[in-house]
């Protein structure tokens, strides 16, 4: 195998990219999967898509376009969800759509060609820039070293949330903070995997490891092992067969959730041998 | 670690002059329906107070009232001596243990039993402080002493109703308490179970000399565990009293607009005989 593509810049930041987008969607994903709130991802991922839409047409930088966006998202979700005025599916279903509509209005605003739109849509991992790079490597190193501060309050939150309200952690302000956490990571990692396919680089590692483990410290770790190989393992396929890399890793990672769980431990049935003799 | 000299009113014995939760005019609404109308209530310290009535008359409002979890529209709260509102929250809820009814938990969350009970001291803790030898070693306590020990590696959802209560209690008490409610913790779970959590109860109660307040549907319990009964109705405390008094048939058939009647009315054994024997002695240097 020739492995000289190695040498190339393009490369190393694909490389890079892959390691530090596998962490950190799979860490926000760990959290939206533990909270079943799933669709909350792919909801703060079209904020980000229409906010970088509304840069590309406004000619600012795209990725503050969505760090604003995403923020925005994040943080009208947890108040409307929290107030239960609304059911949080309902809350999140109406912001999703005013994105998604706000995304095709800039899009159709937009005049001339609209390549670098659709890159955003599709991503691309082979054209991570070192702006986005260094966006997305402070990001994982923050978001690790959040997330072995706080652990034993986002475990009680995300395990237990009216639990750890009753015994007086801050839950609500920690359940905004990895909304927040979730709206960055998106942003961060919106030019290498795309607006459309980064919420199943959330979901598919988290979800794979969900099936295997109890434990929150090693679903944590296997989500992102899972994530960071779905990335590389994806950008390999993408070289090796020339298709395009955001496809690649995204069905990379559902193949990973496939096998996981046809292999999963909580799915099989303990045999009544093993019930007669408990370890 | 709490000891018996930092709640001044344990040295006292059974002092019950103070009052530990005073409540006035509490309305509580939740848009169009008001789930408190106009409540007052005084509960002292060292009391255990029952509280019955039909679904919808306002138990569990009243009890997250007094965590302020529920808000008040009207009215005003006082709970060991703070006002409830948004600044005093948190700082009441890490004094106040809740035992919520049974829920459903997700059999694959990736939580077990030990750290269920462990986030009862995250409270206290506060943010970025790590649990010490000794957090551990009174986690370990309480569920010696609650009897699920042995569970304390399982995941949180495989427990059973009546295991998954005995958690919830025992994450409660590693809160060191100073008042406990406990919200229908019988509910949902056979009864077997329902008399060992009653038992269980009772021994914290008197042993932890702790303010207990106690939403049940279970009548029969009521006359030997409890010193007094509120009577909810329609958001409003219909009457209040003795066991005795109050858990007449007359009383109980208004209170439920049907025919009611007490059958058997067993008596707890004497908790400290039964679960000294199975758990172990409960002091309350025990648990810090």
């Amino acid at each position: 195998m020739d492995l000289s593509i190695l040498q190339y810049q393009f490369m190393q930041n694909a490389i890079i990219a892959g390691l530090c987008g596998g962490i950190t969607c799979s860490i926000v994903g760990v959290f939206v999967v533990i909270m079943h709130l799933s669709f909350i991802g792919i909801c703060i991922a079209h904020a980000a898509f229409a906010g970088a839409l509304l840069g590309v047409w406004l000619g600012f930088n795209p990725i503050a376009g969505a760090l604003a966006f995403s923020l925005a998202a994040a943080a009208g979700i947890g108040p409307m969800a929290d107030r239960g005025e609304l059911n949080p599916d309902t809350s999140i279903g109406i912001i999703f759509s005013l994105m998604l509509g706000l995304a095709f209005l800039f899009m159709g605003l937009m005049p001339g060609s609209r390549t670098e739109a659709l890159s955003l849509f599709w991503g691309s991992i082979l054209t991570t820039t070192r702006q986005d790079l260094l966006f997305l490597l402070a990001l994982t190193i923050i978001l690790i070293i959040l997330v072995v501060l706080f652990y034993k309050e986002i475990q009680a939150v995300i395990c237990h949330r009216q639990v750890a309200l009753a015994v007086g952690i801050p839950s609500t302000l920690i359940f905004y903070c990895l909304l927040l956490a979730t709206g960055l990571t998106i942003t961060a990692s919106l030019r290498s995997i795309g607006g459309l396919l980064i919420y199943c680089l959330i979901l598919n590692p988290a979800a794979a490891a969900y099936q295997l483990t109890y434990s929150l410290k090693r679903m944590l770790l296997i989500a992102a092992v899972f994530g960071v190989s779905a990335c590389w393992v994806g950008l390999a396929a993408s070289y090796l067969a020339d298709i395009p890399s955001g496809a690649s890793i995204v069905i990379t990672s559902c193949i990973i959730f496939g096998l996981a769980t046809a292999f999963s431990p909580k799915r099989k049935v303990k045999r009544w041998q093993q019930v007669q003799q408990p370890d | 670690m709490l000891t018996c000299c930092s709640k001044p009113w344990l040295s006292g014995g059974n002092n019950l002059d103070n009052v530990v939760i005073s409540i006035r005019d509490a309305v509580v609404s939740y848009r169009e329906d008001v789930a408190l109308q106009g409540i007052s209530l005084e509960v002292k310290q060292g009391e255990f107070i029952g509280i019955i009535g039909p679904n919808g008359a306002g138990k569990t409002t009243l009890l997250t009232v007094i965590n302020g979890l529920g808000k008040l529209v009207q009215g005003q709260a006082l709970v060991l001596g703070l006002p409830v509102n948004k600044r005093n929250s948190i700082k009441l809820r890490k004094r106040i243990g809740y035992v919520a009814q049974v829920e459903n938990i997700d059999p694959r969350l990736p939580i077990n039993v030990r750290e269920t009970v462990m986030v009862g001291h995250y409270g206290h803790l506060g943010l970025l402080h790590q649990l010490t030898r000794a957090h551990r070693e009174s986690v370990d306590k309480a569920l010696d002493m609650v009897g699920i020990a042995h569970l304390s590696q399982r995941p949180i959802g495989h427990l059973s109703g009546g295991e998954y209560q005995r958690a919830a209690i025992a994450r409660a008490l590693v809160q060191q308490p100073d008042i406990f409610l406990l919200d229908e913790p019988t509910a949902s779970i056979d009864e077997q179970a329902q008399w060992e959590i009653l038992k269980l109860i009772q021994l914290i109660h008197s042993e932890r000399h702790m303010t207990t307040l106690f939403v049940t549907h279970d009548l029969r319990i009521l006359p030997s565990i409890c010193q007094r009964l509120i009577l909810m109705k329609e958001g409003k405390i219909w009457q209040e009293g003795s066991p005795d008094l109050m858990l007449t048939e007359k009383v109980l058939s208004q209170l439920y607009d049907a025919p009611m009647s007490i059958s058997g009315k067993p008596e707890i054994m004497p908790a400290e005989v039964s679960s000294r024997q199975k758990h172990g002695n409960l002091a309350e240097e025990d648990i810090c």
